[in-house]
């Protein structure tokens, strides 16, 4: 609480804690008549509400009162959006890649159905895997001599709200391959409605915490799971804290007389 | 095999209880009665027959759930374990962890490329460079620039990384031997990474959470009289770690206390997904530095030391083998280094500051603020919008794994094209490590729960994140 302008730093300081305290009770008190009449009488209401940026009267959120990006320079506009690759095309043009594809389509019939595209991007290859078909392509890519994936590196889960599927919670798995030394990325995707999935502890026990993990911070359900509880969060936690429509939290910060946002209602650029 | 502890919240085979459970002889509820076994007479507690609360029969009546931690001197930090045992003999162990986690992967998501660097340094606080190189790594292959990088700023990378690897397994020593009561190997451990920790201090600033590799190289370049320091360091160690071997190698409580204790063969790590040196103890030589090459290991002459013997004993040879290895390495290291820049070229991703050593410490380089201020106008534009906003990363994900001296350490970095990371997931060797633990100690001594513990070599800032 930062005292107002023009209060003499002097020894009334003490002073100035009672009378302080006394006037925000009396704001308290009358503050809420003061909002009904106001809202009513002269359409204050109205113009806080009608605002799109959720700037208020007399507050200043950016540099230049301006919101969205906060870029004021104009230039900001001028960044061409980069696109996601969608899918790519056979034959990949990267030699591990098109090893992996080649030996999948020989041993997993099913492939075209398991398989929704994929994507090879810096030298990485990703299945977008239907979760009806993860259980066998898990299986045979384990399983089979031309394939050994062995070593289930790492599972996550990622929230893209804006999926255009609509599908927003992705797990994505990294398998390596020890005997060939290749890495290979599975992604399946689901939508908050209906968020499971099949769990692959049967096939790598050791998803097992990483998938618990991703059902913690992301609510996505492994099922067939032997255990599917938190992992990081205290069991009785509400809510899943990585999607991104969770608040990161935080208070402001008072600094030398200024006030710093809390890191979620800071400027983003992006 | 039952991998972890992913049970239902624990449920006793206690029924039940109301306190009304009647005394069988008839007596008063609040009179001690007495059964006549084998071992002899057998008094029971007042107010209830214990045999009818627990409603166990007799195979379980000295079975005890026993909770250590999550504040217990040999936890290696907040890890908490539920053991079941009877008698002194393990027969259930369940993980729970979680005390330590402070959010740092949704944190990321919320400050520029560059500023992730400060998060994640935190996260496996004994290997802080690794966590910083591993995420720069990927953040470099989503620019597409991981060969742009500076020839000098990968050396640095890998000597810093390695002398970390020392310090790492030095801690590992010192905290192993201090569970096991061997405080000699804990005084000699703490001494000699307070060596490499002064010399890590010298060259970033920092005895830990470094913030020295940046996306696009390093922070700054190595100080004067580093060369020198760490060559010192170079001859001293070796010494070193003979005094280990002359002190524990041979030693018989050690050896009792490891041999054959806590055995987990490679078929069970790679199940469980276990790297680093608790694989490579079970026989497997499987280092990323050697397998899947980056930072240029693939030039380095180095061996990977294993051993076939898979239980905790092994497991120390193998990490008093790996400090030896990584000195070759860091000499290696000093050899090649070669005047040069330290980040990338492109002003467009490289960090403007430049840093000096002033009156009150390190910080701007005021002979850097007088020629952006006073001369160069689009310097200084450059300078505020790299700070404040960042760099733009393409959209995208990456998967980069690094040999931590945990295991494998693997970033899944996302963009979505904007100044901030949409995504950082940590697979951090710890996490997935402690998984092992029910099948390194189950069917074991409560005993040596603590060295299975500390032969994973867990850092619970890393499993937690």
């Amino acid at each position: 609480m930062t005292p107002p302008d023009g209060t003499p730093p002097d020894g009334k300081a003490p002073a100035g804690t009672p009378s302080e305290g006394t006037s925000s009770a009396g704001r308290g008190a009358n503050g809420g008549t003061f909002d009904e009449h106001g809202s009513a009488a002269n359409g204050v209401g109205e113009l806080v509400g009608g605002d799109g940026n959720g700037l208020r009267p007399g507050r200043r959120h950016d540099a230049f009162g301006a919101g969205g990006s906060g870029d004021t320079s104009g230039f900001g506009r001028l960044v061409a959006p980069a696109p996601v690759l969608a899918a790519s095309e056979r034959p990949f043009g990267d030699p591990d890649a098109d090893a992996v594809y080649d030996a999948l389509e020989r041993v997993f019939p099913q492939l075209g159905d398991a398989v929704e595209r994929a994507v090879v991007d810096r030298g990485e290859l990703t299945l977008h895997v239907r979760r009806e078909g993860l259980p066998a392509l898990a299986q045979t890519l384990r399983d089979d001599p031309g394939l050994r994936f062995e070593l289930l590196s790492s599972l996550s889960g990622v929230d893209y709200p804006d999926d255009a599927t609509g599908r927003r919670l992705h797990s994505v798995v990294h398998l390596t391959s020890m005997t060939y030394r290749r890495r290979l990325r599975l992604e399946v995707s689901v939508a908050d409605a209906d968020p499971t999935l099949p769990s692959l502890t049967s096939v790598w026990p050791t998803a097992d915490w990483h998938e618990r993990e991703a059902y913690d911070l992301f609510g996505i359900v492994y099922t067939g799971h032997p255990g599917l509880t938190r992992i990081m969060m205290p069991d009785d936690w509400i809510g899943h804290p990585q999607r991104k429509d969770y608040p990161l939290g935080g208070i402001p910060v008072d600094y030398k007389g200024a006030t710093v946002p809390p890191p979620d209602e800071r400027r983003s650029y992006s | 095999m039952t991998p972890s502890s992913t049970s239902t919240p624990h449920t006793s085979t206690a029924q039940p209880t109301d306190g009304t459970a009647q005394p069988t002889d008839g007596s008063s509820a609040y009179e001690a009665g007495f059964t006549e076994s084998a071992s002899g007479r057998v008094y029971t507690v007042t107010g209830g027959d214990w045999e009818e609360i627990l409603g166990a029969g007799e195979q379980d009546a000295e079975r005890i759930v026993v909770n250590m931690g999550p504040q217990h001197p040999s936890t290696h930090g907040v890890l908490r374990i539920v053991l079941e045992i009877e008698g002194e003999t393990v027969t259930e162990t369940r993980l729970v962890i979680g005390y330590l986690h402070t959010g740092i992967e949704k944190s990321c998501e919320y400050r520029t490329w560059t500023q992730a660097v400060t998060f994640l340094t935190r996260a496996d606080y004994l290997s802080p460079l690794y966590n910083e190189a591993a995420y720069c790594l990927s953040v470099e292959k989503l620019l597409g620039i991981t060969d742009d990088i500076p020839e000098r700023a990968t050396v640095i990378r890998v000597l810093v990384m390695e002398l970390q690897r020392i310090a790492s397994h030095l801690v590992w020593l010192a905290t192993g031997g201090m569970e096991l009561g061997a405080t000699t190997a804990m005084i000699f451990g703490f001494r000699e990474r307070e060596k490499v920790l002064d010399l890590l201090e010298l060259i970033t600033g920092l005895r830990m959470n470094h913030a020295f590799i940046r996306p696009g190289g390093l922070a700054q370049d190595l100080p004067d009289g580093a060369e020198r320091a760490i060559r010192e360091f170079l001859a001293d160690m070796p010494k070193r770690i003979r005094e280990y071997h002359r002190l524990l190698t041979g030693q018989p409580i050690w050896k009792a206390r490891m041999v054959d204790v806590n055995v987990l063969d490679a078929a069970g790590c790679i199940a469980l997904g276990v790297t680093g040196p608790v694989l490579r103890a079970a026989g497997l030589a499987w280092d990323l530095r050697k397998t899947m090459p980056y930072c240029g290991y693939e030039t380095y002459e180095f061996d990977v030391p294993t051993a076939l013997e898979a239980d905790s004993f092994a497991r120390y040879l193998v990490r008093l083998e790996e400090m030896g290895e990584s000195l070759k390495i860091v000499e290696q290291c000093l050899d090649r280094l070669r005047p040069g820049p330290v980040m990338v070229a492109d002003k467009k991703i490289a960090w403007p500051a430049q840093l000096s050593i002033g009156a009150d410490g390190m910080g701007n380089s005021l002979a850097y603020i007088r020629s952006i201020m006073g001369t160069s106008m689009e310097a200084l534009i450059h300078h505020f919008k790299l700070v404040t906003e960042g760099f733009r990363v393409p959209p995208g994900q990456v998967y980069t794994q690094i040999e931590s001296p945990r295991g494998e350490l693997g970033y899944h970095v996302v963009s979505d094209g904007g100044t901030r990371p949409f995504r950082v997931h940590v697979r951090d060797p710890s996490f997935v490590n402690l998984q092992a633990v029910p099948a390194l100690t189950e069917g074991g001594q409560v005993a040596d729960v603590i060295v299975g513990v500390a032969s994973v070599d867990p850092v619970l800032g890393g499993v937690d994140r």
